[in-house]
């Protein structure tokens, strides 16, 4: 636990003198020979290790809000309900939860196997790999972590190095917290990163973009390890024709421009008729100005982007189309406006790449199924929302799109939820997590069958040689359909 | 388990086979159209693939027997029953399956649905293995279907005879756009990889389950591994040797040792040793007979290159019985070796034949050490009368599966996750394993356009107060219980506030405060008081939250009097 030992971390070569080129290959060893010494499996080591992790966020409320907002211009108000509290949130349902997570589970036994004991044990992979990203840094490295601690493997975190001040608390802070013989945080970047994925890893945990996903897998292929990919999309919004447009603009908008826009499950684009963009258009303008004021620059709840790379690929998309909303932009503050563009093409940048940034793009469609049309030619996004007042038309775009996750009538509220998982599929990823799906997702599911040492006569059945008296006695059998033995 | 020389594998080069992209394309579109997606045509279709069993049960044994000399019976006990006994399942339980399964609430959407929704992936490819050529390319098929997947199947091209009975009897009883069959060697594979599938399940060996990996890496696929590797049994002295060496007889030489689950070796104290051979021996003899290459019961090899690498582990190996083999018939017979050294090649690669090394350690512990020192086994055995022996040895190892005092008995029952870990694969199949290996369960929140009062909580400009009442809403799930409390608290501080407030006109200065009361500002500032409240008891450890949630509705009773 709280040893007071502060460079756990990792830093990135030259920074620390290590025998050889790779920085990584001592902490990777001292990690995996702790996982087999065993101390990480029991119950009470891994309470005290979420414990610990609970009081890191308590104790370090101030230094994280600081961080978040150097790196993101987050408020207090945003920082709390999407970075601490659901981790915190995460910490307490496994804390509460551990005992019934790590139990045994009975399965079902057949003719063959009555007569044994069948369990499914959860059991841990071992050294886990978790990266995560710059726009929600807190969150994204905690949640998998708490998963990965309660499921008893040994974790080496990688944050981002581009979320720079929530990166410095994690590296120095949190690994006083934990015990480190079980846990590193590594640090660097792309190239640190992929001297980092020629390591063997029993699971990598790796939230980012498709692009950086693929480099993942493969590198992953090498080793067989298996891969949860969070990545992002393309997100869609249809808005029916028959609702409350200054309701949907309420909830659009504020999902839309939370962190900037820099939120993987945020709506990307809306799908509505011309005449409600027509309707929609004076409402989100109230929404903008009721939330974030006559100049939005000023407004302690609108966040920035996050770097100059970032800031000068969205200023570039602010060109696609009409600016209807919003448009200004200022360089030295790395400040985009929450913007809404109207006649947008299919073809241009901003309906092409994901946006993560405060800018929505309308796109006409005449209904319900060019819509899904729309939908159904893109990659799989990672959330899909649908606004209607008539549930048919919700439950039509549930029934015939694909996505990871579905909100209907709202945004990512379903994030709030640790009872619905959170994941991709398709070119949003694979795998899922939050709550007791990640720690499924850090355990391998082991089937375990106790048989009976004798009643050897039973066995007899399946011995060569076969007879054709007992041929047919297994045919009869299983011919009858009165029970399935296999 | 082996599928085809990795040496042989070409890289990929950039080029798409057209004919295969159309074959591809023609699934795909076949999937969009929906029609894979209606219960009862998943139903039908599992149904038709039953009467394919029974109705082509001759032609397919003869299939089978051919690739791997296997009598009729073995075929059928080994092959078809998990087959016909995985449609039933599927047929039973699959209308449960398909509906959507609520999940719990918090306060902030008790109001909405929410539920996860399971929905197929698409396009699935399935690549079969040789060794159990029909059930282990049929079974994965069995779960695509029921998940309303379109699915393109690749047996084995090894299992020659089954391939093509496959690729002639499926598109007689399946929708022939949907499920295809292609069939082809290294070359046609690596091919077919190139493709963007929505899933691939692959049965075979590390090597190529690297390959394959990668391959579906490009596209972003999630894959299913079912993979091999060494699985050791234990056997310890405690224990009825007459029993445990008939389990591992039929266990080892069933289908001629070319089983992934198969023991692989043994690890026993040398003591035991010679007792171990000399039972195995004569329960051999009792399985297949005197003369075991007569034996209808008996396999061979799937073919001269496997027959050849089988016969090389033999090499400057001590025999303890058996070793005969027969080039032309590819046969080999049931082989013990004994005092095997760890570091020959028999103990390097899994052997995926009847060659069963044993290796002497100490002790329980030794054995614990030997295993952990090498890659994750697809199944573990262990033999013991003594229960807290066989407790520890799942304890302190890791392999897909384990089944103590038997051997391969797990891989039977389907309510199973079947599956490896690290280096013997990735993913679980079997029953319900494999509906929900090809299904993507999406996770849906509907809500009501009403209620945007509610929501005022989330906007900006925010305060203090809006801090206390998010803690409070994501804190907290919904609970009936907990929800009564809340209730009463709440009915409680109207009370108040009506009994204080709503009747006198004009209010009346309360006792200790300047100035005239609002009750507008009163509820304001309980409200927050209250919200701050209950997330300090939230953050109470959840024992004792039940004893105080009385002391904290009466504590909040008190702010607002």
């Amino acid at each position: 636990m709280s040893k007071e030992e502060g460079g756990s971390a990792v830093k990135s070569p030259g920074a620390e003198p290590t025998l050889g080129t790779d920085p990584f290959e001592d902490t990777l060893r001292r990690l995996r020979e702790a996982f087999h010494s065993g101390c990480t499996r029991p119950a009470a080591f891994r309470a005290e290790q979420l414990q610990a992790l609970g009081r890191f966020l308590q104790e370090n409320k101030q230094l994280l809000h600081d961080a978040l907002a150097q790196d993101l211009h987050k408020s207090a108000f945003d920082s709390d309900i999407s970075e601490l509290i659901i981790c915190q949130n995460e910490i307490n349902l496994a804390l509460k939860n551990l005992q019934a997570w790590m139990k045994d589970t009975p399965a079902s036994t057949n003719l063959f196997t009555k007569l044994d004991s069948a369990f499914v044990r959860k059991e841990p992979f071992g050294l886990v790999l978790i990266i995560a990203p710059w726009n929600l840094p807190m969150n994204l490295s905690l949640v998998p972590l708490v998963g990965a601690l309660a499921a008893g493997n040994c974790v080496v975190l990688k944050p981002s190095e581009i979320s720079r001040g929530t990166e410095k608390v994690l590296a120095e802070v949190l690994p006083r917290y934990l015990d480190q013989s079980c846990f590193a945080v590594v640090l660097g970047g792309p190239e640190e990163t992929g001297q980092l994925l020629k390591h063997k890893f029993d699971y990598i945990f790796f939230t980012g973009s498709p692009r950086v996903g693929k480099i993942v897998m493969t590198a992953a292929a090498k080793h067989l390890t298996p891969v949860t990919l969070e990545l992002g999309g393309k997100n869609p919004c249809y808005v029916d024709d028959d609702c409350d447009a200054q309701i949907v603009a309420n909830r659009v908008a504020w999902f839309r421009y939370f962190n900037a826009g820099q939120t993987c499950v945020a709506p990307d684009y809306l799908l509505c008729s011309p005449e409600m963009q027509e309707r929609l258009l004076p409402a989100l303008q109230s929404a903008i100005t009721r939330f974030y004021g006559d100049d939005p620059q000023s407004s302690p709840n609108l966040g920035r982007i996050i770097n100059q790379k970032q800031f000068q690929r969205l200023r570039a998309l602010l060109g696609c189309g009409r600016v209807a909303i919003g448009g200004q932009s200022d360089e030295c503050d790395r400040y985009i406006a929450p913007t809404v563009l109207v006649d947008v093409q299919e073809t241009e940048p901003v309906m092409q790449e994901e946006i993560f940034g405060p800018i929505l793009p309308i796109v006409n469609v005449q209904g319900m199924d060019e819509a899904i049309e729309f939908i159904n030619r893109r990659e799989k996004p990672l959330a899909l929302y649908a606004f209607s007042n008539s549930s048919q038309v919700v439950n039509q775009m549930l029934e015939r799109t694909s996505s990871g996750s579905f909100g209907g009538n709202d945004g990512f509220i379903y994030m709030t939820l640790p009872s619905l998982p959170l994941g991709g599929v398709g070119h949003s990823g694979t795998g899922r997590y939050h709550g007791k799906f990640t720690f499924d997702t850090f355990s391998h599911h082991r089937a375990c069958l106790l048989c009976p040492a004798g009643l050897e006569e039973l066995n007899n059945i399946r011995y060569p040689p076969y007879s054709h008296s007992m041929q047919e006695l297994v045919r009869w059998a299983l011919g009858s359909h009165s029970c399935t033995l296999l | 388990m082996w599928s085809r020389p990795s040496a042989s594998v070409p890289r990929f080069s950039c080029v798409l086979d057209p004919a295969m992209e159309h074959e591809v394309q023609r699934v795909r579109q076949a999937f969009l159209s929906g029609r894979s997606r209606p219960l009862r045509f998943r139903l039908q279709q599992l149904e038709a693939l039953r009467r394919m069993v029974q109705e082509r049960e001759k032609d397919i044994l003869a299939a089978i027997g051919s690739d791997l000399c296997k009598s009729e019976f073995n075929a059928y006990s080994q092959e078809v029953i998990a087959v016909l006994g995985e449609i039933d399942f599927m047929l039973e339980n699959l209308p449960e399956w398909i509906t959507a399964k609520p999940v719990k609430k918090n306060l902030l959407t008790m109001l909405d649905e929410a539920y996860l929704q399971p929905q197929p992936l698409g396009v699935v490819l399935i690549i079969g293995a040789w060794n159990y050529p029909f059930v282990l390319t049929i079974q994965p098929l069995i779960g695509a279907i029921a998940a309303g997947n379109a699915v393109i199947i690749k047996p084995s091209e090894l299992s020659e005879n089954t391939a093509t009975i496959l690729a002639k009897l499926l598109p007689q009883y399946l929708d022939q756009d949907l499920y295809i069959v292609i069939n082809g060697g290294v070359e046609e594979t690596t091919e077919l990889l190139k493709q963007r599938f929505d899933h691939i399940l692959y049965t075979g060996n590390t090597t190529v389950g690297k390959i394959v990996m990668e391959a579906a890496a490009k596209h972003l696929t999630p894959v299913t591994l079912e993979l091999g590797g060494k699985s050791p049994c234990y056997i310890d002295k405690d224990c009825d040797l007459d029993i445990v060496c008939r389990r591992i007889t039929w266990g080892k030489y069933m289908n001629c040792g070319q089983t992934c689950i198969a023991p692989d070796y043994i690890l026993c104290e040398a003591s035991l040793q010679n007792q171990i051979v000399q039972k195995i021996k004569e329960t051999v003899k009792e399985f297949y007979g005197e003369n075991v290459k007569e034996s209808p019961d008996y396999e061979r090899i799937i073919n001269h290159r496997h027959f050849k690498r089988i016969l090389s582990l033999l090499e400057g190996q001590k025999i303890a019985f058996g070793g005969e083999t027969d080039e032309a018939t590819r046969y080999i017979a049931p082989t013990v070796l004994t005092d095997v050294d760890p570091k020959t090649k028999v103990m390097q690669e899994e052997i995926f034949g009847p060659v069963l090394p044993i290796v002497p350690v100490k002790n329980v512990d030794e054995a614990i050490n030997f295993i952990n020192e090498r890659e994750k086994p697809l199944a573990l055995y262990v033999f013991s009368h003594n229960h807290k022996l066989i407790k520890r040895m799942i304890d302190e190892t890791s392999s897909g599966g384990v089944t103590g005092n038997d051997v391969i008995m797990h891989f039977m029952l389907n309510s199973f996750p079947f599956g490896g870990v690290g280096s013997s694969g990735m993913g679980a199949y079997h029953g319900k394993h494999t509906f929900d290996t090809f299904s993507h369960q999406r996770p849906c929140l509907l809500k009501s356009l009403k209620r945007e009062g509610a929501n005022k909580l989330r906007y900006p400009p925010n305060s203090q107060s809006k801090v206390y009442w998010g803690k409070f809403f994501l804190l907290k799930r919904f609970n009936k219980e907990k929800l009564g409390l809340l209730l009463l608290t709440f009915l409680g501080i109207v009370a108040a506030v009506l009994v204080k407030g709503w009747p006198v006109t004009p209010p009346q200065p309360s006792p200790g405060r300047t100035g005239q009361w609002d009750p507008r500002e009163a509820w304001k500032d309980c409200t927050s008081h209250l919200a701050e409240a209950w997330i300090r008891l939230a953050s109470v450890g959840s024992a004792q939250e039940n004893e105080l949630m009385p002391v904290a509705a009466s504590a909040t009773s008190l702010v607002v009097l």
